[in-house]
């Protein structure tokens, strides 16, 4: 293979192997250590057993049904244009950060047995429709990823250089050959990384299970490592159970590497499609309804979050915005770090092959299936020795939201990468052009539009992650997520609901500017 | 951007500590918040102590034992409080608290005496719903009536741990009965109390499991007298709230001096209308107006701290099972 031609140089071993160190010591070192705090693993009982197995079930139904519908829609908004699209691109992307209380209120009020579809189906004498119990996980987890898939797959699409489809016009492609030419080769590539990025949030998202689940049949591995945690502090049992989602992430990760088949990358001009292919009054149709639904699916139920926050906005108390300034400087930290980690593992992956590639899908995945209070514990049981973890709480955290953005900010940095590679990295060789030089006018010009959206993900996953500040925090240093939780828990339900508001807006907002940021020169 | 600040002050305040004790209190979160006890008690306990009160939030009680387990001997804590007295026998075996020698004439429904932990408040675990909506006055009306009902997981929750406890001291074997009977009445099962009282204030139950006392808040604080807590007629199990001196901390005295205060009128009055609970010793003024209304059960159930980590184990299972059907 060609490939021999550019082997990995120094810099950018030592990065990318920098950037996997630090997210394995995150990872199993702090698995480590609680292990070592309990002295010893203990072994999994039969209610163990029957969570990591609804929770695999879950999170594969969820997975699957997220992807699913995900290809049309993504589809849709590949080969359309119209006013406001790129704003209901980036709204598309909302459900995904938002934070899971505010998103959970805002899908029980279009859903709940209060919400509008059993108000509604009331009306027209309709048995109401129960969300609570698996179906509402899997609705919740479809809510929040099926618009995650949809970026992923609309990438993918995007990179499809415009020049193919004017080939594909010319030679007089149906609808159905360009598919199959052009757009299934492209969905072979990407499918598996969307689906693996979505099964691995919904094996450790509990908070959901927790509240649609509608009892103890919907409990997950995270729940039960939470109550070993506080009511039987069974360090080693939890430990157990960590290891156990650590090598569940690890089979997923092989089995997506094993099954992608790499894209065959061919330079394009960088142009915005015409599809010539998708001019059919009956396509446009069903694109149409397809958007619709997809936004009324999505946007409803933040317009709901909206409405309800709107009135107490005003009323919030000083110490409510001082933790969104909090929460904006760890968001901003927590970007910068989980872009310099991705970007490294980016380039290191590009040149090292499949093995690097499911390597890098491993490694980054430790840090989305490693247990947020495994991870926390086990970086309090290290920082106690030395200092006061409370002192620290606002830095842990934007490391932490870093680390387990990385998995998502790498899904979409490491395919852009290694095209650009593809493409210019012989040409590049031959001039003579490396390291550094090569970075900055080849790679980074190229990924632009990555690199916002990975920003703007990265941004606004942070702002919205509960994180493990609640661990660490001292009152003080207060995040808004938590500071809206501390409301809810003061019977504050109202100014919750304008803190929720606040913080969705943020979230977005920054999102928003990042992605659009990113995208400002290829979008009409 | 805090850390600075922060770090500036850590270095001013051991300048100053030679003159100024620091007294550390851990708590859980919602006793610190502006709305809380928190802020009041550390006023009045500075305008007698010569020294810096220093509140830690840590999650909630269950976080709270969590948190002083792993810091060990080593914790920067004098005093743990939030505890409940579902935890104070795992608290006590850890070996890391020292007698309180601390006496007061407590107004509580019960007799209560431990060498390790002072009660500051209590409450009536009840379910809670609006004047208007179904009121059964017993788990078995509960169970026969059509009332939809959220509830919070007894392992991630402590009033959802009081539940457990509740059903199991009432009906002792019958309870699997009994929680069958309530399982088409359970709309779903929450992390914690926020997350329940939550849906239930958008609509999404006609009952939630909360205290007696939660229609004080919105009587007093909103001025909304809409919401009643259903007396039940097999009695109302307690939660007791409980505070604890660490023995390993450095300033013992100040430690000892907090705990008197504790059970002191200047702490005491702050607590109905902050943490919406009954005081340990009721304040001269008596309760605040709006006390009255509330619902007062006239048997007042609690299993002794040293049963309930047992109790807890063999309730939480036949609730599983219970419910997993």
């Amino acid at each position: 293979m060609a490939r021999g031609a550019f082997a990995v140089s120094p810099v950018r071993a030592l990065a990318g192997g920098a950037a996997s160190a630090f997210l394995l010591a995150l990872t199993l070192g702090t698995l480590g250590a609680v292990a070592w705090r309990a002295e010893g693993l203990a072994g999994l009982g039969a209610s163990d057993w029957a969570a990591i197995r609804f929770t695999l079930g879950q999170a594969l139904v969820s997975a699957a049904l997220s992807v699913l519908l995900a290809v049309p829609v993504a589809r849709a908004l590949a080969r359309r244009r119209f006013p406001w699209r790129s704003l209901v691109v980036a709204l598309l992307g909302a459900p995904f950060i938002l934070p899971v209380i505010v998103a959970v209120f805002g899908l029980l009020a279009v859903f709940g047995r209060a919400g509008l579809l059993n108000q509604a189906g009331a009306a027209l004498g309709l048995p109401e429709l129960a969300i609570y119990g698996p179906q509402g996980v899997i609705l919740a987890h479809v809510f929040f990823n099926m618009p995650l898939a949809t970026r992923f797959l609309l990438q993918g699409w995007l990179a499809i250089p415009a020049e193919q489809f004017r080939l594909a016009a010319s030679l007089g492609f149906t609808p159905g050959a360009t598919a199959r030419h052009l757009e299934w080769p492209m969905l072979r590539a990407v499918v598996p990384g969307a689906f693996l990025a979505i099964f691995l949030i919904c094996l450790t998202s509990f908070a959901v299970a927790l509240a649609v689940g509608g009892g103890p049949r919907a409990t997950t591995i995270e729940l039960r490592i939470y109550e070993l945690f506080r009511f039987d502090f069974a360090l080693g049992d939890a430990a157990l159970l960590g290891l156990v989602q650590v090598a569940v992430c690890a089979v997923a990760a092989l089995v997506a590497g094993l099954v992608t088949v790499p894209k065959v990358a061919m330079a394009g001009m960088d142009g915005v499609a015409a599809r010539w292919d998708a001019r059919g009054a009956w396509l446009r149709a069903q694109d149409v309804v397809v958007i619709g639904l997809a936004c009324a699916f999505l946007l409803v139920p933040l317009g709901i979050v909206a409405l309800r926050g709107a009135p107490f906005v005003a009323a919030l108390p000083a110490s409510v915005w001082q933790a969104a300034g909090a929460s904006l400087v760890v968001a901003l930290a927590s970007m910068l770090l989980a872009l310099v980690l991705s970007l490294s593992l980016a380039l290191w992956v590009a040149r090292g092959g499949r093995a690097a590639r499911i390597g890098g899908d491993v490694i980054s995945g430790l840090a989305l299936t490693a247990s947020p209070l495994v991870m926390g514990t086990g970086l309090f049981i290290l920082l106690f020795g030395w200092t006061s973890p409370q002192a620290l709480a606002l830095p842990v955290t934007a490391v932490i939201n870093a680390a387990i953005t990385v998995p998502f900010t790498l899904r979409v940095l490491a395919p852009a990468v290694a095209e650009i590679e593809e493409a210019y990295g012989k040409l590049a060789a031959s001039l003579g052009m490396t390291g550094w030089t090569f970075l900055r006018r080849v790679i980074l010009p190229r990924l632009r539009r990555p690199l916002g959206f990975s920003a703007g993900l990265a941004a606004a996953l942070s702002m919205g992650d509960l994180g493990v500040i609640a661990l660490f925090s001292a009152p003080e240093t207060e995040t808004l997520p938590l500071a809206m939780y501390r409301l809810m828990a003061a019977y504050r339900t109202d100014l919750a609901a304008g803190a929720g508001l606040v913080l969705v807006t943020l979230s977005f907002g920054l999102f928003y500017a990042f992605d659009r940021g990113g995208r400002a020169d290829a979008d009409a | 951007m805090k850390t600075l600040p922060l770090l500036a002050g850590l270095a001013l305040g051991t300048a100053a500590a030679a003159d100024t004790p620091v007294l550390t209190v851990y708590t859980y979160d919602s006793f610190v918040t502006e709305w809380g006890p928190g802020p009041a008690v550390e006023a009045a306990f500075e305008a007698t102590c010569a020294c810096d009160l220093q509140f830690v939030g840590a999650g909630d009680g269950a976080a709270l034992l969590g948190r002083i387990r792993l810091e060990g001997a080593r914790s920067e804590a004098d005093v743990v409080l939030g505890l409940d007295t579902n935890l104070t026998a795992a608290a006590a075996e850890t070996g890391l608290f020292a007698p309180h020698g601390v006496t007061a004439d407590y107004d509580l429904p019960i007799a209560f005496e431990d060498p390790l932990f002072v009660p500051f408040d209590w409450g009536y675990f009840a379910f809670v719903g609006n004047v208007d909506g179904p009121a059964p006055e017993s788990f078995e009306a509960l169970a026969a009536s059509e009332a939809r009902v959220v509830i919070q997981d007894p392992r991630s929750s402590t009033p959802g741990l009081g539940l457990l406890l509740w059903v199991d001291s009432v009906f002792g074997e019958d309870a699997a009965a009994v929680w069958e009977g309530l399982e088409d009445n359970i709309v779903t099962v929450t992390r914690g109390w926020s997350e329940a009282y939550g849906l239930f204030l958008e609509g999404e139950a006609d009952l939630v499991l909360s205290y007696t006392t939660s229609p004080a808040y919105h009587l007093i604080a909103e001025d909304d007298a809409s919401k009643r807590a259903l007396p039940f007629a097999e009695g109302h199990y307690m939660q007791v709230e409980v505070a604890g001196k660490l023995a390993g901390s450095d300033v013992p005295a100040l430690a000892d001096e907090f705990l008197a205060f504790m059970v002191s009128e200047a702490f005491q009055s702050v607590i109905p209308t902050t943490n919406w609970m009954y005081p340990a010793v009721t304040p001269e003024a008596g309760l605040p107006d709006g006390f009255e209304t509330l619902v007062t059960p006239e048997t007042a159930l609690l299993l002794p701290a040293g049963e309930a980590p047992a109790a807890r184990e063999a309730a939480l299972e036949t609730w599983l099972e219970a419910l997993s059907r």
